[in-house]
């Protein structure tokens, strides 16, 4: 049995194309990027390319470009290093963010709120969207950070981030996003958007795991996150992961030249399957309905009776990988957060389900599911 | 032919996984299930004995990766919260004593993951309960006690029904805890865990007084403390505190000892005697399952059990309205105590069992 991956937003398969860069490097380039000779000269060479490659996906420039272990790491570092740097600088550091943040941004706030920073969760609609005239009325003179996702990993809801980045500019407000889901499958541009700050991470754009970055606007430098070497400008040190940031560089190459063609056809792809879902008696769907404000690989939907723990098990069983909510809270089996700020009940936002799709997904694999998951929904009513 | 489907309930301990391990063996398709009762809320993080807590999870998933089954975590909270802990709190509020484990094997780990189980497309569910399940020469499913005395769990599964009976399978009914553990190691499992709980998984540090305290303190109204005869002898600072046959924790200066022979939640009395008034002659009991017969006609002669742990004593049981039961003990019987389960064995076989509601003096 040939199993479908449906799960991109929880990790991307790597492109063949990265596999093999990743595997040159971590052959070939094994030097130091620290050391002046020859092989850390080449090693260096190709962080730095990487470098250059990451800044072109998002209109930044490479210096702009900092690299991490992933996206948590980034959350993690721009959050806690800026609101401590602007507290010693005795400006404002009060955060802004909304409750249907990653984990990786609600868990660092929570723990930035306990040393002492207050903390403000905006509410988003029933689309999960954040509404930019109720930032615009939370945000006052203590504010000093603001941190909006570019779009949402469960439901993936795109949020007004243009809007709410020209509104903290204009203010001084350091503004950080968190573009992990977006950011190699909707085009970015931080110049555009007018952000500080930009998380994003390798493995959901197909590279490998355990690497990211944080794009931070030349003149933004947030306290450092690991102190050490003078790796990262001095403030993210440890030696450079380069096979991994080497992987980073070529897969965000190989995402400027396909994104846009690859937006529309997962966009179809994505409504065919949303039209197969909604044929399932008692099916509805999550998120927003205009396919424009949502990632469009991305489909999160529930099923009325059916539960989702078991319908997991059943296409899992059946070799379809799919997820409840998100990936990271999955083994948890607690309702989304996400759903509950939608104003969802407990019963529905437990129910819910998602399918993400990506560059490898076919129309076979599609059309193969939806007849697996109709069956296996026919087949739970009849028990 | 496509090899028959098994969920084994999975808690991580030697007994589920060698049931998981040998069910592989005989060539079904097994899948290990391990259900989750409680929120992960912190005071449950701490209590890490239960038998569906976090540290549960984790040992049932490296114990399915050795023996090469897929695993999965499936939520049982609401169902847990409702049958369990609801009915727990509900019983001490009107004076009983219950006994969650047997609601929860009732509801939850039987009758929940059944259905859960044939959702899935399971023919079976498998737990590595001490028990056997065996069907008669007419067909009737027929409840065991384990081969192992001292292990034998027949007692905690006396509210199986026909269609559960032929729905479980119980592969450790026929062993002794000493082969089962040369088993386990033969199979390379994990076998030194801690001793079994006999804690309740959702009360924490085991304190049943100060949960009641917290979830529901309206059940808790002080009162008098009485003799038979109605004299106040002290007072209490609610009804569900205190247990029959306890003797410590009265408060009382008396010339001989004194025992909680009865709890009255109506008149808010703890009534208390000596030690031969805690002795009964019978028990009235209710909410009665059958498995070795369809229904109880007639007076029968069985050997009945009144409380996990406590040896079996002869008695005689007649049927009386409404589906009780009524139970004269050969021997009268020690705390008797309402909320707990009184089982009727004929041998080896389980007859059937019920609710206790009152003793018989």
């Amino acid at each position: 049995m040939k199993s479908v991956y449906l799960d991109y937003a929880a990790t991307t398969p790597p492109d063949p194309r990265v596999t093999s860069c990743v595997a040159e490097a971590l052959a070939g380039l094994y030097g130091n990027p620290s050391s002046q000779y020859s092989f850390g000269r080449d090693a260096r060479a190709a962080v730095e390319k990487a470098r250059r490659q990451t800044a072109s996906l998002l209109g930044a420039s490479p210096e702009e470009i900092f690299f991490t272990s992933g996206g948590s790491e980034s959350d993690n570092w721009a959050l806690k290093g800026m609101a401590f740097s602007l507290r010693a600088a005795g400006r404002p550091c009060g955060i802004v963010t909304t409750a249907v943040e990653h984990h990786a941004v609600l868990r660092t706030c929570e723990w930035l709120a306990r040393q002492g920073f207050s903390v403000r969760y905006l509410p988003v609609d029933r689309e999960g969207k954040v509404s930019f005239s109720v930032l615009a009325q939370t945000v006052d003179e203590t504010t000093g950070i603001v941190s909006v996702m570019l779009a949402n990993n469960e439901v993936g809801t795109i949020e007004p981030i243009a809007e709410i980045g020209a509104f903290c500019r204009a203010r001084g407000i350091f503004f950080h996003t968190d573009g992990v889901q977006a950011v190699g499958h909707l085009p970015v541009d931080v110049q555009a958007l007018s952000v500080d700050a930009l998380s994003l991470s390798g493995h959901k754009l197909y590279a490998p795991k355990g690497v990211g970055a944080l794009y931070l606007r030349r003149g933004v430098v947030p306290d450092a996150f690991v102190h050490g070497g003078a790796q990262e400008r001095g403030l993210r040190a440890g030696t450079e992961n380069v096979p991994a940031i080497v992987g980073l560089g070529c897969a965000a190459a190989l995402a400027e030249e396909a994104l846009r063609d690859e937006a529309q056809r997962l966009r179809s792809l994505r409504e065919s399957l949303a039209a197969g879902v909604r044929e399932i008696r008692g099916s509805w769907r999550n998120g927003p309905l205009d396919a424009a404000s949502c990632l469009p690989g991305h489909l999160s939907f529930g099923i009325a009776g059916i539960r989702q723990d078991t319908l997991l098990i059943r296409l899992d069983m059946a070799g379809f990988a799919i997820s409840a909510g998100s990936a990271c809270s999955a083994g948890s089996l607690e309702p989304s957060h996400v759903l509950r700020a939608m104003g969802q009940d407990a019963e529905h936002a437990q129910s819910a389900l998602r399918v993400t799709i990506g560059r490898f997904t076919t129309e076979a694999e599609v059309a193969s599911f939806l007849a697996a998951l109709q069956e296996i929904v026919a087949d739970i009513r009849r028990q | 032919m496509e090899k028959k489907r098994v969920v084994v309930g999975m808690s991580g301990g030697v007994d589920s996984s060698l049931t998981a391990a040998l069910l592989k063996e005989q060539g079904y398709d097994v899948i290990g299930i391990t259900m989750r009762l409680a929120d992960e809320s912190r005071d449950f993080e701490e209590n890490d004995r239960g038998c569906c807590s976090l540290s549960a999870v984790a040992d049932a998933r490296r114990v399915c990766e050795i023996i090469g089954i897929p695993h999965y975590v499936m939520d049982f909270k609401e169902l847990f919260r409702e049958k369990v802990i609801d009915d727990f709190l509900a019983n001490y509020a009107k004076g009983w004593t219950p006994n969650p484990c047997i609601a929860c094997n009732r509801y939850v780990k039987f009758e929940g993951l059944l259905t859960r189980a044939m959702e899935l497309g399971a023919s079976y569910v498998a737990t590595g309960h001490y028990a056997r399940i065996e069907q008669d020469a007419a067909g009737r499913w027929l409840l065991k006690k384990g081969l192992d005395e001292k292990k034998d769990q027949a007692y905690a599964l006396y509210h199986l029904n026909q269609h559960s009976l032929a729905h479980f399978l119980m592969p450790l009914g026929v062993y002794t805890k000493v082969e089962t553990r040369a088993m386990a190691e033969r199979l390379g499992l994990p076998v030194a865990r801690k001793p079994d709980s006999q804690e309740i998984c959702f009360v924490p540090r085991d304190d049943y007084k100060a949960y009641l305290k917290e979830k529901n303190p309206a059940c808790l109204q002080p009162g008098d403390i009485v003799d038979l005869s109605g004299h106040v002898l002290g007072h209490h600072a609610g009804v569900p505190l205190y247990t029959i046959g306890q003797r410590k924790g009265l408060g009382i200066a008396a010339a001989h000892p004194l025992y909680v022979v009865r709890l009255d939640t109506a008149h808010r009395q703890v009534v208390v005697g000596s030690a031969g008034d805690v002795f009964a002659s019978g028990l009235i009991a209710g909410d009665m399952n059958w498995i070795a017969i369809d229904n109880l006609q007639e007076p029968l002669h069985v050997m009945a059990k009144i409380r996990y742990g406590k040896k079996e004593g002869a008695a005689c049981i007649s049927p009386l309205a409404e589906g009780r039961v009524r139970v004269d003990f050969v021997e009268p019987q020690r705390a008797v105590t309402p909320g707990q389960s009184v089982v009727f064995y004929d041998g080896d076989t389980v007859v059937g069992g019920g609710i206790i509601e009152q003793p018989l003096h």
